[in-house]
C-alpha cells in the first residue's frame, strides 16, 4: 500500500475544505438577491372548493342565450375557438337537461326544465377518476380540492379523458394558438398534444379573486365557496335549496351542485 | 446468429423491401402527425382513443398467446411444442414491440414518454401496463435468444433460462389482465365496466395468437425446410377452437346482462349502436356483422374435426379467427367504449387515411422484425437438423 506523505495529506485536506466551503460561501453572497416565494396574503384558501349553479337565475336574467360566464372563462384562459367540433376545446359550456343529467329526464319532465340548457364544467371530484388514472401525475388533486393540470408534464395519453365520466376534458388535437381571438398575456397558452380543462381559476384564487365565471355572471347564478365551511355561501344554499349533482351513483363525489 | 437474417433469396429481399416501403410511408405520415398534431386522425373530443389504441389492445393479446405454447411444453411436457416455442416467443417479442410503437404514435407528446418513468405513479394502470409490457418484451427476447443459441450449439439452455421461462408464464397472463384493467376500472364507460373484461381479453388472445402462429407455421413450411409438424399444428388448432368458443361465449354473457337487465348502465345502448345503430348513427354495424359471420364461419370449420385437420380449411378458419378478433377487439372495442358519450350523444369515429398509413407502417415494422427473427430461428434449426 502506498504511503501518503504528511504534505500530500495536508494538500488533500486543504482542497476538501475548500470544496466544502464553496457552497456556504456562495450562498452567503447570493442570499441578498434571492426572491422569496410566498402566497399573496389575500389568497383564498379552503378545505374543499365547490360551485353551486342556479339555472333558474341564469334563465330568468339572461334567457337561454346568455354566455357571459363562458366568454369570461375562455377569454381569461386563452381557450381556443376551433370551428371543427371534432377538435373542440371547451372548459365550460351548456348542455340540455336530459344530456347533462342522463337518466333523470323522462317523457314528462316539467316544462320549466325540459330541454333547457344547463351549465356544465369540470366537477373537481373529491374522488376523481382522472387523477387516479394519470400515469405521470400531470393531473393531480390539490389539498383544497381543485383538480389541477401540469401542462408541462402531460404526455397526451388521454387516459384521463377516457376516465372522466362527465366529458369535462378537452385535448389539443392541433396547435391552439391560431384559434385564440383575444390573447390574455397574463395566462399561458397550451401546446398541441396536451389535455386541458377547467382549473377553477386557481390563478385568481391565489390573489383573492373568485373564479372568472362566478364573477362574470350578471344574474348571480353561480355561487362559489368552501364546502367544509358551515357558514360559507355554498353551505347556506345547500341547507335551504334542493340540489342535485351529475351522476352521483358513480362514486366520484362531484363538487358542482345544481339548484333545482 | 443475427447474420442469418442478412442472407436470403430474392423473394426474401423483395418481401423485406416491400415492408420497408410501408414503414417509410408510415413514418412520413407520422412526421406529418408530429407537425400538425393528432387532428390528422379521426379521433375527437368524444372518441379520444381510436385505431392506435385498438391495435395496441389487440396486439397485447397476440403477445400473451406465447404462453399457450410455452405452458404446455415446459409445465406439462407436451413434446411436440418443443420445436415451436421459439416462434411463439419471437411472435410475442414482435407483438409487444408493435404495442409500444402504437403507444408512441398515439401520444400527444411522445418526447415526454420518459415522464412515466421519472414520475412513477402506481395508482395508474397505464404505469403498470408500461412495466409489464416492457418486462415481457425483455423476458421473451432473452429467453428465445438463449434457447436458440443453445440449440445452435447443441447444448441444453442454461438453468437460469428455465427460471425466466417459469416467470414468463404468469407474466403473460398479467400483461393482458393489466391491459383489460385499463378499461374495466373506468366508472363512466359502461361498455367497458365489466368484471369479465380480463377474461374476455384472455379468451380472444388465446384464439387470435395461436391462429396467427398456425398460419405462420404454414408459411414457414412453404418457404423453408423447417416444419412445425402436423401434431403441433393440430394441438394449436384445438387451443384456437376452445379459445374461440370461450371468446364467443363470453361475448354472449355480456349481451345477456346488457339486454336482459334492460339497464342502460351495462352497455346496452353501446351494443345497440354496434349491431343496429343508435339515433341514426351506424357506421360500425357492417363491421360488427362481418365479425359475427367470420366468427360463425371460424367455429364451423374449427369444431368439425375433418375441416380442422385439413390444411386449407384450417388456414381459412385461422384467418377468420384473426380477422374476427381484429374487428371486435382491434377496432370496434375501443371506439364503442366512447359511444354514447357522457352526454348520451353519439359522435362517430372512422380512421383517416394518414392514421391508416401510420397503422400500416407499424404493422410493417412488426412484420419486418418477425421476418428477421424467424429467419434467424429457421436458419439455426435448419443448421441443427
Amino acid at each position: 500500500m502506498k504511503e501518503i506523505t504528511r504534505r500530500s495529506f495536508l494538500k488533500l485536506g486543504g482542497v476538501c475544505a475548500l470544496g466544502l466551503l464553496a457552497a456556504p460561501v456562495l450562498n452567503a453572497f447570493g442570499k441578498g438577491s434571492l426572491l422569496k416565494v410566498t402566497s399573496d396574503p389575500a389568497a383564498k384558501s379552503a378545505q374543499r372548493w365547490a360551485v353551486v349553479v342556479d339555472m333558474q337565475k341564469c334563465w330568468a336574467g339572461g334567457g337561454e342565450t346568455c354566455r357571459e360566464c363562458i366568454v369570461a372563462c375562455h377569454r381569461e384562459h386563452n381557450v381556443p375557438d376551433i370551428p371543427d367540433q371534432k377538435d373542440a376545446v371547451k372548459w365550460i359550456w351548456k348542455e340540455p337537461y336530459e344530456n347533462a343529467f342522463p337518466g333523470q329526464g323522462n317523457a314528462y319532465t316539467e316544462e320549466g326544465i325540459r330541454g333547457k340548457p344547463f351549465l356544465v364544467l369540470c366537477n373537481h371530484c373529491t374522488n376523481a377518476p382522472c387523477v387516479r388514472v394519470c400515469p405521470t401525475k400531470a393531473t393531480f388533486k390539490r389539498e383544497d380540492g381543485v383538480v389541477m393540470m401540469d401542462y408541462h408534464r402531460c404526455i397526451g395519453c388521454r387516459y384521463c379523458m377516457a376516465a372522466c365520466p362527465y366529458g369535462a376534458r378537452s385535448f389539443n388535437f392541433r396547435d391552439p394558438r391560431p384559434y385564440i381571438q383575444h390573447e390574455n398575456q397574463a395566462f399561458p397558452t397550451r401546446e398541441k398534444g396536451v389535455v386541458e380543462k377547467c382549473n377553477l381559476c386557481v390563478e385568481r384564487l391565489a390573489v383573492g379573486l373568485p373564479p372568472a365565471c362566478v364573477q362574470a355572471c350578471p344574474h348571480g347564478a353561480l355561487a362559489f365557496g368552501d364546502l367544509e365551511d358551515p357558514d360559507g355561501e355554498v353551505r347556506k344554499i345547500l341547507r335551504t335549496c334542493y340540489t342535485i349533482r351529475r351522476k352521483p351513483e358513480l362514486g366520484t363525489e362531484p363538487n358542482v351542485y345544481y339548484v333545482i | 446468429m443475427p447474420e442469418k437474417a442478412l442472407s436470403g433469396s430474392r423473394n426474401y429481399w423483395a418481401w423485406v423491401g416491400f415492408l420497408l416501403v410501408l414503414v417509410g410511408l408510415g413514418f412520413a405520415c407520422y412526421l406529418l402527425q408530429l407537425s400538425r398534431g393528432l387532428t390528422i386522425t379521426g379521433m375527437s373530443r368524444d372518441v379520444s382513443w381510436g385505431l392506435y389504441i385498438g391495435q395496441l389492445t389487440f396486439l397485447v393479446g397476440v403477445a400473451a398467446s406465447a404462453v399457450m405454447v410455452v405452458l404446455p411444453y415446459y409445465l406439462h411436457n407436451v413434446k411436440v411444442f418443443g420445436r415451436i416455442t421459439v416462434f411463439g416467443e419471437f411472435l410475442a417479442v414482435t407483438a409487444v414491440t408493435m404495442c409500444l410503437l402504437f403507444v408512441i404514435v398515439d401520444l400527444g407528446k411522445p418526447a415526454r414518454l420518459l415522464n412515466m418513468i421519472l414520475y412513477p405513479t402506481p395508482n395508474s394502470i397505464l404505469f403498470w401496463d408500461m412495466v409489464v409490457l416492457t418486462g415481457y418484451l425483455f423476458l421473451n427476447l432473452v429467453i428465445a435468444w438463449n434457447v436458440l443459441e443453445a440449440e445452435r450449439n447443441a447444448v441444453a439452455p442454461p438453468a437460469w433460462v428455465k427460471t425466466l421461462i417459469y416467470v414468463s408464464i404468469p407474466w403473460a397472463i398479467s400483461i393482458h389482465t393489466v391491459t383489460a384493467f385499463l378499461y374495466a376500472g373506468l366508472p363512466g364507460r359502461h361498455y367497458w365496466l365489466t368484471a369479465l373484461m380480463a377474461a374476455r381479453f384472455l379468451a380472444s388472445a388465446f384464439a387470435s395468437g395461436p391462429a396467427f402462429l398456425i398460419i405462420l407455421a404454414f408459411i414457414i413450411r412453404r418457404f423453408s425446410r423447417f416444419d412445425a409438424g402436423d401434431e403441433a399444428i393440430g394441438k394449436l388448432a384445438q387451443i384456437v377452437t376452445y379459445a374461440m368458443i370461450t371468446n364467443v361465449f363470453f361475448l354472449g354473457l355480456e349481451f345477456f346482462t346488457a339486454f336482459y337487465s334492460q339497464a342502460p348502465t351495462h352497455g346496452m345502448e353501446t351494443f345497440v349502436y354496434l349491431f343496429r345503430g343508435l339515433e341514426g348513427h351506424g357506421r360500425l354495424v357492417p363491421f360488427m356483422w362481418t365479425f359475427a359471420v367470420l366468427a360463425v364461419l371460424a367455429l364451423a370449420l374449427l369444431l368439425n374435426p375433418a375441416t380442422r385437420a385439413r390444411p386449407t380449411t384450417l388456414k381459412i378458419a385461422c384467418g377468420a379467427v384473426f380477422a374476427a378478433t381484429w374487428l371486435e377487439k382491434g377496432f370496434s372495442f375501443v371506439v364503442a367504449g366512447f359511444i354514447p358519450n357522457p352526454f348520451e350523444k353519439v359522435t362517430e369515429y372512422m380512421p383517416t387515411l394518414p392514421e391508416g398509413i401510420i397503422t400500416l407502417g407499424v404493422w410493417a415494422a412488426g412484420l419486418l422484425i418477425l421476418t428477421f427473427l424467424c429467419k434467424i430461428a429457421i436458419g439455426v434449426k435448419e443448421e441443427a437438423a
